[in-house]
């Protein structure tokens, strides 16, 4: 059976969601697989959030916001910029490759490079292959043979 | 053949149980003391930071944190080769004295002394602190509760924590004392000491004028002839913080004297399936199992251990109540598990002089407490003294300083083959011919709180208690009766 | 009723004791409790036991207070126990409400540590390979161990818990507080939080703080920090962002960093996260590389945010490659 990733895109509203759309409204074709989320400022894309994500079955986490220098409160985006980094090593002691957590900038009128991040990144976790938190999370209590 | 449990084994820290297997003629065929936990220390302890293990080691037991946040310590500037602060290292000898007397009377009044002091046999609902304090008075009760206290309280003021300290990081420690500081450490030292000297004369009263516990404690089923480990400091006198470890046989042969980072020349440690903890015994006379006399591998670290292999106290008070120890135990070494009661209060009362000593060297207002380390991290072993046998810490690191490897043995942990030779022993003397009851089997349990036995530590690996459960099976090994204590 | 006395239980699962001890470190006001309580189960300091409890009718205990995590089958079946029995149960202490320290064993597993403490441990002389088994056969009849987990849990995952009273262990003023307080049958709402404050350790931490920026963080061994200053300042890893205060900042006043002992904030649902973003937020780089390069000296930032509440966190463990293998 093939592996359909399930990504969860975390867009910013003021560039990123809007060069999201444009992708949609210029009907560029791109993959299906991201089902997105629309906060206001990247610098609202709280790493619970993306644990949450992780937990409640994502394959992938997608973070796009302004770029840096165009973020509508003026450091959002820079927040992000220093806070990702820090949440992927994270993820990596806890088991979850980083390549499963993807951050970019997208500002709105870039709806091909929209298309072209969500195409390169669900192929990516399509190589990754499922996270499967439930399998693969060990045999947490396995009660006394 | 008949079984009896004893699930869980109470007023010690930690989890275990004793599973006695009795033969046809009721006599105790063998015995085992089983230890269910474990919880991986050495395995968790990789990927932290090494600087951070003092202060995450100190969970291997809430009881005795003090010990192994200090062997940490030890091992950690090991790791980093750095030289501590004089006034450092006074500090830290400081602290673990003040420590000691928190425990060492934590261990006699709240989990020793309610065999004694209430009996042996008493009803199980006073056979704890609170019926000690019934029997000995609200007045003897309170005065115990507040020398506990003032140890504790000190500790907090030194380390930040009673439970669990902060204090010590490879180097040195986090701060120094301030000259109030130094006025309370004096105040209260000297009330501690009155309060060991007062403790040892209760147990003159209560034990030693009674010739039914002087008869217990001289008893064949509470001996047991095998070697001793403890700290000696460059005399040869007893010392918790630091020294050589100083190791003789059951004849008090000295069979081996090494320094921290020898350690693995000296003890190895064997693996049971019926138990999560290991037993250590002396390499160089290999595993040959849990076998008594001068050739015997194995070896007890506890108080009265400490004396064995000691020439004598580095404090004058304790060194007289050494001397009338032994008098009256007849001569070194001495073999008797009770006596480790007794050994355990001459420490309390050298805990208490040392402390004052400390105490009162200029020295310890000093605030030059830590040495910031400037060689690369690479490899460590720490010793001290724990109140339940000789603790090790050792820790390998990379350059950065993460920990790639942890190895411990803990005080308990040395003592885990003599305590379960101890309850055997007991259990064949005191059940002999007789139908068990609760009193017997609590006398049972006696061979094995008289080590202060603290699993949550030796369990570094696992925590627990210790309840105790009989189950009685007969020959054909069906179950027929359960005594539960 | 109202003058009957309470029936206090006190029960340690995948303990280290402290928690037994801190209630001894009301001191002299364990004798208040003993005026109002009767102690009916309490395996550290008295003779009770399992079978006591098991002979109890259900709900016989007042208020039963379980430190400790749940580690193996013998503490998951012991606490099931005590739940029956108890009409109030309090999760005592950091290895109850979140994990606590032996939850960092959720960063490796049961075959791991086995393999260490049995086969690797540079002491350990096992030349067949022994390793303890949960039924072993003797000459005189079979021996039996619980099973040990692959993952330490919180008490409140196995069991129902009406309140949580956190730290490691807890203050004993806060100790004294609660029991007070539940003696007086003035109970609080279930699944409360009790004995530890709303606000985060850093709203009540009396050091100063300006300016939260830096560019490299410091390994506190490594320095001798201001007294009087934020450890974030002097670019000291600390916890406080992210820890409910209540212990008195007690690691603080003793000039070492908090490292979250007393758990996360009401409404955090992952303290590890929130306080990732709070130090993310004191980084002073502007481009990818400079911030890459300041993270690199922090060590194991995993094992600092979730030092006491890994198996509480919303991933509860590290996860396993599908082959088994760990992804790296
Ligand atoms: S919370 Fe801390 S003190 Fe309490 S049992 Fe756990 S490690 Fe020990
Ligand atoms: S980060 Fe730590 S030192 Fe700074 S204010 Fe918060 S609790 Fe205090
Ligand atoms: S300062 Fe932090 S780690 Fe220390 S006791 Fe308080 S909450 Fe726990
Ligand atoms: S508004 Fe787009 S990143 Fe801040």
């Amino acid at each position: 059976m093939s592996f359909e990733p399930r990504i969860v895109g975390i867009l910013c509203n003021w560039c990123s969601y809007t060069g999201a759309d444009l992708a949609g409204t210029s009907r560029m074709k791109y993959a299906p697989n991201v089902r997105v989320v629309r906060v206001m400022c990247s610098g609202r894309m709280d790493p619970t959030l993306v644990l949450k994500a992780f937990q409640e079955g994502a394959d992938g986490v997608l973070l796009a916001g302004c770029h840096i220098g165009d973020c509508h409160y003026i450091s959002g985006n820079l927040k992000t910029l220093r806070r990702i980094p820090l949440l992927k090593r994270v993820l990596v002691e806890l088991g979850i490759e980083p390549e499963r957590l993807r951050l970019e900038w997208v500002s709105a009128s870039e709806g091909a490079r929209y298309q072209g991040v969500v195409n390169e990144f669900v192929e990516q976790i399509r190589s990754l292959g499922p996270l499967d938190l439930e399998a693969r999370r060990l045999p947490a209590t396995a009660s006394a043979s | 053949m008949k079984r009896v449990s004893i699930d869980p084994i109470t007023r010690l820290e930690g989890h275990g149980k004793i599973e006695i297997f009795l033969n046809e003629s009721g006599d105790v065929e063998n015995a085992y003391l089983q230890i269910p936990e474990l919880r991986g220390f050495e395995q968790f302890c990789v990927g932290r930071p090494v600087e951070e293990v003092p202060r995450i080691v100190t969970r291997l037991c809430g009881v005795c944190p003090a010990a192994h946040h200090l062997a940490a310590a030890k091992a950690v500037d090991a790791v980093y080769k750095v030289e501590i602060p004089s006034a450092a290292k006074k500090l830290r000898e400081l602290y673990y004295n003040v420590y000691y007397v928190y425990d060492h009377t934590l261990h006699f009044y709240y989990l020793g002394a309610p065999d004694f002091v209430v009996g042996p046999d008493a009803d199980p609902a006073k056979r704890n602190v609170l019926g000690v304090i019934e029997k000995v008075g609200l007045e003897i009760g309170k005065k115990v509760i507040e020398h506990r206290r003032y140890a504790q309280d000190l500790q907090i003021m030194m380390a930040g924590r009673s439970t669990h300290p902060v204090w010590c990081i490879a180097g040195g420690v986090s701060k120094g004392l301030t000259k109030e500081n130094v006025v309370e450490l004096q105040e209260k030292g000297k009330k501690c000491l009155e309060f060991a000297l007062f403790t040892l004369q209760v147990f003159d009263d209560l034990v030693l004028k009674n010739k039914g516990y002087v008869d217990l404690i001289l008893s064949d089923a509470y001996r047991l002839e095998v070697g001793d480990m403890g700290l000696v400091d460059a005399q040869n006198r007893v010392n918790f913080y630091d020294g050589k470890v100083r190791v003789k046989d059951a004849a008090g042969r000295e069979v081996a004297k090494y320094s921290a980072h020898e350690y693995l020349a000296n003890v190895a440690e064997h693996v049971e399936p019926t138990s999560y903890l290991k037993y250590p015994f002396l390499k160089a006379r290999g595993w040959k199992g849990m076998v008594e006399g001068k050739e015997s591998s194995i070896y007890r670290a506890i108080p009265l251990s400490r004396l064995n292999v000691a020439d004598g106290m580095a404090t004058p008070r304790a060194q007289e109540h050494y001397q009338r120890m032994y008098k009256t135990l007849g001569g070194k070494p001495a073999h008797q598990t009770l006596a480790i009661h007794w050994a355990r209060l001459v420490e309390l009362l050298y805990a208490a002089e040392r402390w004052l000593e400390l105490a009162a060297d200029p020295e310890i207002l000093s605030q030059d407490v830590h040495t910031i380390p400037t060689e690369t991290p690479a490899e460590g072993v720490g010793i001290v003294e724990a109140p339940r046998g000789t603790l090790t810490h050792h820790y390998v690191t990379d350059a950065n300083g993460i920990v790639t490897k942890a190895n411990l043995i803990v005080g308990t942990t040395n003592n885990y083959a003599p305590i379960s030779m101890s309850v055997k022993k007991a259990a064949q003397g005191v059940l002999k011919g007789k139908e068990p009851n609760d009193g017997l089997l609590n006398m049972v349990e006696m061979a094995f709180r008289a080590y202060d036995p603290c699993f949550s530590c030796a369990t570094h690996s696992l925590p627990g208690k210790m309840p105790l459960e009989v189950k009685i099976f007969g020959p054909d090994r069906q179950l027929r009766q359960v005594f539960k204590r | 009723m109202a003058n009957a006395k309470l029936k206090v239980g006190m029960y340690w699962a995948a303990s280290c004791g402290g928690c037994d001890v801190a209630l001894l470190d009301i001191h002299e006001k364990i004798l208040d409790v003993v005026a109002v309580a009767d102690l009916v189960f309490w395996p550290c300091a008295m003779d009770f036991k399992v079978h006591h409890v098991e002979a109890m009718p259900d709900k016989h205990i007042d208020v039963c207070f379980i430190s400790g995590a749940v580690r193996n089958s013998e503490n998951e079946h012991m606490v099931k126990l005590l739940r029956r029995k108890s009409k109030v149960l309090c999760a005592f202490g950091s290895c109850a409400h979140i994990g606590g320290i032996p939850g960092l064993a959720n960063f490796w597993d049961r075959q791991s540590i086995f393999q260490t403490v049995y086969h690797a441990s540079p002491s350990t002389e096992n030349p067949k390979g022994t390793v303890p088994v949960e039924r072993f056969k003797v000459a005189e009849g079979e021996l039996t161990l619980p099973h040990l987990y692959d993952t330490v849990k919180t008490l409140g995952q196995t069991i129902d818990v009406d309140y949580f009273l956190p730290g490691c262990p807890p203050n004993p003023d806060q100790i004294a507080a609660v029991i007070g307080v539940i003696a007086a049958g003035k109970a609080p709402a279930k699944g409360s939080v009790v004995g530890a404050s709303e606000r985060a350790m850093c709203e009540e931490c009396p050091r100063k703080k300006t300016e939260l920026k830096f560019k490299s963080f410091k390994r506190r061994h490594l320095t001798h920090p201001d007294p009087e200053v934020c450890f974030m300042e002097q670019g000291i890893v600390c916890v406080g962002a992210a820890t409910r205060s209540g212990c008195g900042w007690r690691c603080i006043g003793s000039n070492m960093p908090c490292r979250g002992c007393y758990g996360p904030l009401p409404s955090v649902h992952d303290q590890g996260a929130k306080m990732l973003s709070a130090i993310a937020a004191c980084i002073d780089a502007d481009t990818p590389d400079d911030v890459e390069r300041i993270l690199d000296t922090m060590p194991d930032p995993a094992g600092t945010f979730y030092r006491f509440g890994l198996p509480a966190s919303m991933l509860r463990r590290r996860q396993r490659g599908q082959d088994g293998r760990e992804a790296r």
